[in-house]
């Protein structure tokens, strides 16, 4: 993901060169593909990520179309009153990009597991909140940011569902996708777990069960109506997020199925729960560990379709 | 590219103009801040009336210079000196603060043109500053920034990573003004977290520094008519100044920061703010 988005920004920044890249010293390696040919269109601020949003409003204010970034939460939590104030209110063209979604950076500890993100970024009126889950999302969503007006904030994931491009498929920005079809269950994803969705719809499927599976890249705007249709034609939702239970993808599918008088007939929530991490390991190990693996989402639907309480 | 003038008051005219707009303000709408107005109104009078390369008939004209109150909490002066210098009528001040206006306490820029930036939460202006004066240096333009300071809000970190970053980066085109009144809000600055030597962190980081009477406003114009002070160095402006200035019980008090003035006490300041006693 992380180097499709930058393959793509500069790319973009070929046709617009009101695009304009900071990085708060991170991004060794994959950064030179845009910095070397755009160097007038690109800053590394050191490592100050408060200055690196005031920055980026002060650029974007004058015109410039503007992507932060770093990674896990310093883009975001570590100056989210910038990103709130400076960015948000004021409409700047400013575009948040933290690589390192979830567990991405799983050894690496506490301080780099991004697992709050997306409830208290969701929480700041205007801002867009995306969280592609593949290469292709991650594409389209960073052209449609790239050609957008106002904040936005783009999580990036080291995992990935692979391609879920179906043949002929158009993007359509805010549009949740599906991608498997039955009516056991509706398992909702967002980010690069969606490939624990994927994998879990073929081990219920083999079984006769089927499920479907969405794909939400953007969770501000929001596809009301896709999860309503889900809530309506199947037997119940299952959210699945690599990030806290609390405020995020669960709780906004459970808000619009309540607000849209729409209940699903059950409602579990797959995403981390009772305290930090403090285990350390990779990502796939860490899903295993807190129960977001694609055998923890077999043994929910089974659980919840044999109408088990959560 | 000479300044043209958008008031024909003199700096001084002005500053009593908005400290009086402002005590009024604050007392109809019950708010606090008015001794941190005071404080700067000498500053804002003078970047209005002879430093600022602004249109009030065009607000957002692009090539204009930028400023920034990042103590927005003065917020009551930069509406006054807006309203006396035609960017707006001076009959909508009366709604500051009140139920449905859109003149807060801190400084905002919905619905009020010529405000560049809505501040608020201490620390947030500088860098903003910076990016614009940045971007106007790859643009090659002779916009220039000013931002304007409070001497407690350089207890924020985050301003002294916008102050390694433009003594880095070399920005002569913006200008960094601390009112320095050695009040913060509990106590004097000293008995908080001393910043002197000041001028000396400000140089060390890369800046051109000059301290001055931040009341007197013919050495402020010479000062700031004069940026960059140094070529390729980010200017540093300390302006020392009395906290409440202008009326002679409000000043030097750490209680003028949140009181309010009424009745007697509004009467009073009235009275001296218009030369009367």
């Amino acid at each position: 993901m992380r180097d499709i988005f930058i393959a793509r920004l500069t790319e973009l920044a070929k046709e617009d060169d009101r695009i304009f890249l900071i990085t708060g010293d991170l991004g060794f390696g994959v950064l030179n593909v845009f910095s070397e040919q755009f160097p007038e269109q690109f800053l590394n601020v050191g490592v100050a990520e408060q200055n690196m949003t005031g920055v980026a409003v002060g650029l974007a204010l004058c015109g410039r179309v503007v992507f932060t970034y770093s990674i896990g939460n310093f883009p975001t939590l570590r100056c989210l009153e910038q990103i709130r104030n400076d960015a948000a209110y004021h409409d700047a063209n400013v575009n948040v990009v933290a690589i390192g979604g979830g567990f991405s950076y799983g050894a690496l500890g506490m301080s780099h597991h991004a697992t709050e993100d997306i409830a208290i970024l969701r929480a700041i009126p205007t801002l867009t909140v995306t969280s592609p889950c593949d290469d292709w999302e991650t594409e389209a969503v960073v052209e449609h940011l790239a050609r957008s007006s106002g904040t936005s904030y783009l999580r990036l994931d080291k995992s990935s569902a692979g391609n879920t491009q179906r043949e002929g498929e158009l993007f359509r920005f805010g549009a949740i996708r599906r991608l498997r079809e039955g009516t056991t269950a509706t398992l909702i994803a967002t980010g690069g777990i969606l490939e624990e969705a994927l994998t879990a719809a073929d081990v219920l499927a083999a079984e006769g069960t089927h499920v479907r599976v969405l794909s939400v890249h953007s969770l501000d705007p929001f596809d009301e109506a896709e999860v309503l249709a889900a809530a309506r034609e199947t037997r119940g939702l299952i959210t699945i997020e690599e990030h806290t239970v609390s405020g995020g993808l669960g709780g906004l599918v459970a808000e619009t199925c309540l607000e849209g008088g729409v209940p699903p007939g059950f409602f579990r929530r797959v995403g981390l729960r009772d305290g930090f991490a403090s285990e350390v390991g990779s990502q796939q190990y860490l899903r295993r560990v807190y129960g977001l693996d694609a055998e923890a989402i077999v043994r929910t639907v089974q659980a919840a379709a044999r109408g088990d309480r959560a | 590219m000479s300044t043209p003038k958008i008031t024909e008051l003199s700096a001084a005219e002005l500053s009593r103009r908005v400290r009086k707009h402002v005590l009024r303000m604050t007392n109809l709408g019950g708010s606090s801040h008015v001794g941190s107005a005071f404080s700067c109104a000498d500053i804002l009078a003078v970047l209005y009336s002879d430093i600022l390369r602004v249109d009030p008939r065009d607000p957002a004209w692009p090539e204009r210079d930028r400023f920034i109150l990042s103590k927005g909490h003065a917020g009551a002066a930069v509406y006054a000196t807006l309203a006396e210098t035609g960017f707006f009528d001076v009959e909508l001040l009366e709604s500051h603060y009140q139920d449905g206006s859109n003149f807060s306490g801190h400084v905002t820029h919905k619905g009020i043109p010529g405000v560049e930036l809505s501040t608020g939460s201490l620390g947030h202006g500088l860098s903003v500053g910076a990016g614009m004066a940045y971007g106007a240096k790859l643009d090659g333009t002779d916009s220039r920034m000013f931002v304007l300071l409070s001497d407690g809000e350089c207890d924020e970190g985050s301003n002294w990573e916008a102050i390694l970053f433009a003594g880095h980066h070399g920005l002569d085109n913006l200008t960094a003004i601390v009112d320095y009144n050695k009040i913060q809000s509990l106590k004097a600055v000293p008995d908080t977290l001393e910043l002197e030597p000041f001028a000396a962190k400000w140089e060390s980081f890369g800046w051109a520094v000059v301290e001055v009477d931040g009341h007197d406003t013919e050495v402020l114009r010479d000062v700031l008519v004069g940026v960059p002070l140094k070529l390729g160095l980010p200017n540093c402006v300390i302006a020392h100044t009395t906290k409440g200035k202008g009326v002679s019980f409000m000043e030097n008090s750490v209680l003028w920061h949140y009181r309010t003035a009424r009745d007697d006490e509004f009467d009073a300041a009235w009275q001296e703010l218009s030369g009367e006693s």
